[in-house]
């Protein structure tokens, strides 16, 4: 049983216009086998939260908590969080040249593990894996993210996440720029790790529209830096219906 | 040997295609075994200008034959070396010196070493020379290789040590001759090495030079390339490794006077540690009779900290329109950040990150230098490399 805790959770960025403030106290506790969905217009700081405790450099944390059982996530370095078990799918994976997928994944499941995955039950599992996602096996030997198109990125986003089995993982809108055969392949991999292990998800998303394949437990809107309302399933029902005016014109 | 990339489509103007238009055609270039004819540089020179001219002063000297290197050799059977007058080097080089320093370097050397691979010879092991530098004297040094008709070589030369060192390596692949010439500079850090390779590419000959240049203070290297008939093919490829203080410069010329000729020029270069000093000039000039000739010349750099500077010029001057393909490419970038995280973020250590990243940007031209001992030499130099500088992970 695995708890990732945020609490009141300020995160400011530099812009050219000086220093600006994204998070505005978050809280949000996601525990082993919940599935959180985090809804919210853009520009609301939903993908700053994901970077934030995954540790990019870029986001400052002024004040608040994030613990993984406990730990310290915010004195950890970023491959710290991974190792202890928190994964981030990003929205914009990065291009790595060079570096084929097949060496990436190993490298990183040996980082994770502290020690190399006996060889034969590795490439069966990635073997397994990449199949489920309907990857082709040439895939293992391209270069990082080069030249992958937007729904190949996601699913190699989701096929770390299988094969990496963290503890808890952040979906940044894995579902955006997918079209609806690509958006059921990554759905379908997400429920299946669901299944087969107890991880916690936090789930990034502009849209209802992968809600429809992941079901959540707990639904949660963002509004200008933090969660402005919680509840269940129904309430993703309510915004696919109503959509974000009701919080925006509130604010105002 | 046909290159298509995206950015030289096959039919567009000549003219579109010039990167950097020279100040005056590279075929105006003066060509001497006389050192008179070449003014000591003043670093205000088109092609002097990157070069630290002030700490060369010593090879651009005239005087006696001076200083050696020390010289171990490992010969497959039937190679000979031999030391040969300059009268005899003379008659033999394939072009004459294009610059004061490889002029010296013939006029001081007090002879020259002539490597000689017979005609039809298949060689399996690579011919290798080592040269140490032990410090004193400057060093001018005159080597000529003559890879016969139909036969298929590799000779490596090794450099390392202390040294002033100017050479002048002349190189005749005679026609149909497989070629592959690999020099390496593993110099100490206070080491200076100047040189001119000038190799002239037999009808349907195939000459493969490669460049890895690691150690040093100061080195230029000249790669020059022309035919002796029509078909033959040229690849140089380099890759080099600058720390804070270094000043490492390549220079090629592709000189495409014979046509149906193909060249293909690869330099990939990491920088690190500020003050680490690169320069690439890619010269390619397809004259008028070089009818059906492909081209095409790359190099990329990968700064990996704040400081460091690489310069990057491909020249192309084209006389026919009449050619199969003829292009460029160019870039420096900064090591990325992004792809840092990115590994990090999967519980890559950053040491391993960096590894990778680097590993990644010389994975393509490692794979095209194809001689496996060169491969394992170079990829553990860059480990060396990444441990020097950023420290061994704990």
């Amino acid at each position: 049983m695995t708890t990732l805790e945020i609490k009141d959770l300020h995160v400011t960025v530099e812009t050219e216009t000086g220093v600006k403030e994204i998070l505005r106290g978050v809280d949000l506790t996601v525990r082993s086998g919940e599935t959180h969905a985090i809804m919210g217009p853009n520009g609301s700081g939903k993908s700053t939260l994901a970077y934030s405790v995954a540790g990019h450099p870029k986001y400052t944390i002024t004040s608040g908590s994030v613990t993984l059982d406990g730990e310290d996530v915010l004195e950890m370095g970023v491959d710290e969080r991974a190792q202890a078990g928190l994964f981030l799918a990003m929205q914009y994976p990065v291009e790595v040249p060079g570096v084929t997928v097949s060496n990436f994944l190993r490298t990183a499941k040996t980082a994770i593990d502290g020690e190399a995955p006996k060889l034969r039950h590795w490439v069966k599992d990635v073997k397994e894996a990449m199949t489920s996602l309907r990857m082709d096996s040439s895939f293992a030997e391209r270069n990082v993210n080069e030249g992958f198109s937007g729904g190949e990125k996601k699913r190699h986003e989701i096929l770390q996440m299988e094969l990496l089995s963290p503890k808890i993982a952040i979906l940044d809108e894995t579902d955006s720029g997918l079209d609806v055969d690509a958006l059921k392949v990554v759905s379908e991999g997400v429920n299946r790790v669901k299944a087969s292990s107890d991880i916690g998800v936090m789930l990034i998303t502009h849209y209802t529209r992968i809600l429809r394949y992941i079901t959540p437990d707990h639904v949660h809107v963002f509004i200008d830096g933090k969660v402005a309302e919680s509840g269940g399933p129904e309430l993703a029902e309510r915004l696919e219906n109503e959509g974000y005016d009701r919080y925006l014109t509130a604010q105002v | 040997m046909t290159i298509v990339t995206n950015d030289t489509p096959a039919h567009v103007d000549p003219q579109s295609r010039l990167a950097t238009v020279p100040d005056s055609s590279r075929a105006s270039r003066t060509a001497s075994f006389d050192p008179a004819d070449f003014p000591v540089p003043s670093g205000r020179e088109e092609e002097w200008r990157f070069t630290p001219v002030d700490r060369l002063g010593a090879l651009f000297a005239d005087g006696p034959a001076s200083g050696h290197l020390e010289r171990s050799v490992q010969l497959p059977e039937g190679v000979t070396l031999t030391d040969i007058s300059g009268e005899q080097a003379r008659s033999l080089a394939s072009r004459p010196p294009n610059d004061r320093a490889a002029a010296q370097a013939f006029a001081r050397s007090g002879g020259a070493v002539r490597l000689d691979i017979p005609a039809e010879a298949q060689l399996e092991d690579a011919a290798r020379i080592r040269l140490t530098g032990t410090g004193g004297e400057p060093v001018f040094g005159h080597v000529v290789l003559t890879a016969g008709r139909h036969s298929k070589a590799t000779v490596i030369v090794e450099h390392d040590g202390t040294a002033e060192y100017s050479e002048f390596f002349s190189v005749e692949a005679q026609d149909g001759a497989d070629l592959t010439v690999v020099t390496l500079q593993r110099w100490n850090d206070d080491s200076v090495h100047l040189g001119q390779h000038q190799a002239l590419v037999g009808r349907d000959a195939s000459y493969r030079h490669i460049v890895v240049t690691l150690g040093g203070a100061v080195v230029r290297l000249n790669s020059n390339v022309t035919y002796a008939g029509p078909g033959g093919d040229a690849t140089l490829l380099g890759v080099y490794f600058a720390d804070a203080g270094q000043h490492l410069e390549h220079r090629s010329f592709v000189d495409h006077n014979e046509p149906k000729g193909t060249s293909l020029v690869t330099y990939k270069g990491a920088l690190q540690g500020e003050t680490a000093r690169t320069v690439w000039v890619g010269d390619v000039l397809i004259r008028a009779e070089a009818e059906g000739i492909d081209t095409y010349e790359l190099n990329r750099n990968l700064v990996l900290s704040d400081g460091a500077r690489a310069d990057s010029i491909p020249n192309l001057e084209i006389e026919t329109g009449d050619i199969a393909g003829a292009g460029h490419a160019s870039s420096t970038g900064r090591f990325d950040d992004e792809q840092l995280f990115y590994l990090m973020s999967r519980g890559i250590g950053e040491y391993e990150a960096r590894r990778l990243v680097v590993r990644g940007f010389f994975a393509d031209i490692i794979v095209k230098i194809g001689v496996p001992e060169i491969v394992d030499t170079l990829m553990e130099a860059i480990e060396e490399e990444l441990a020097t500088d950023m420290g061994t992970p704990a």
